[in-house]
């Protein structure tokens, strides 16, 4: 079995599920645990001030996995993303509260490609700006 | 001082291989908090062909770590994790990334340039099994703000 979309079933513009992800402080500490990006900045409002910022931001490349779940629950096999691009345009701020950040993710197909495969296009918005520019995906479909 | 394009064609090699293991992938998957059976649960990723669970698209930047450290640590290169900034990303994949898998990775920067007051570094991380067959070519924009402008 592979990826559960058929390239059949698809056409420019047809759009993905979008999801809401809830970004808190705690997801940084995982994340950079995790990735092993234990750059400062991620976690700690005193250096991320020092440096300019207006607080902690979350890691691009948290926010490029959160939004490469957009694709890879649409098309249910991870397998099936074979390129994932992103540009980094806008920091993700998040506040040390209960409410953190709200990433909202859209997609939708971009070109239909050759060999079954389709180029997706994906927006990700936060505190009204867009935080990823150019972010896409090339998936293999069935 | 700005980075000059002597630096073009340097390369970096991880000291040894990185074993891709399953408890690693499902650490990353909960700090992203992704549920996708594939990343957690074998017999779910044979289903989708795999050998074993699979890691997520953005899982080989944790591979690229150890060349990343090198580069950002270069005493010739003289940057600081602090004023770098990442500012594009893309993988490439021959297939996705799997537990079990023991992977060798080779950055080279591609391209300096400048701009605004910035170093723009380009960096390709090729990483490979010890077997020499490339699973993903990681592509990296950095943005360095040199020391006399931070």
């Amino acid at each position: 079995m592979a990826a559960q979309v058929r390239y059949d079933d698809v056409e420019v513009g047809t759009e993905l599920p979008a999801q809401t992800f809830t970004v808190q402080r705690i997801n940084l500490v995982m994340y950079a645990g995790a990735s092993g990006d234990f750059n400062l900045i991620h976690w700690n409002d005193r250096v991320a001030g020092a440096v300019g910022l207006p607080g902690v931001i979350a890691h691009g490349m948290f926010t490029m996995a959160e939004a490469g779940r957009v694709v890879t629950d649409w098309v249910g096999d991870p397998g099936a993303v074979i390129e994932y691009g992103v540009r980094f345009s806008k920091p993700v701020l998040v506040p040390d509260d209960d409410q953190g950040a709200t990433l909202e993710v859209t997609g939708r197909v971009r070109k239909k490609l050759d060999d079954r495969r389709v180029e997706v296009e994906v927006k990700a918005v936060a505190a009204d700006e867009k935080v990823l520019s150019q972010a896409r995906a090339i998936v293999q479909l069935g | 001082m700005a980075l000059d394009t002597s630096i073009v064609g340097r390369t970096y090699t991880a000291s040894r291989p990185y074993e891709v293991g399953r408890e690693k992938i499902r650490d990353f998957v909960d700090a992203i908090g992704d549920h996708n059976p594939a990343y957690r649960d074998p017999d779910a990723a044979k289903q989708f062909g795999h050998r074993d669970v699979v890691a997520p698209p953005t899982f080989a930047i944790v591979i690229t770590r150890e060349t990343s450290g090198q580069l950002i640590t270069d005493p010739e290169l003289r940057l600081a994790l602090h004023r770098v900034l990442h500012g594009e990303q893309r993988f490439a994949y021959t297939r996705p990334i799997a537990a079990g898998d023991l992977l060798t990775s080779t950055l080279t920067i591609d391209a300096v340039k400048h701009s605004k007051g910035m170093d723009i570094l380009s960096t390709r991380t090729e990483i490979a099994t010890v077997d020499g067959e490339l699973v993903c070519t990681a592509l990296s924009t950095l943005f360095h703000r040199p020391e006399e402008e931070a």
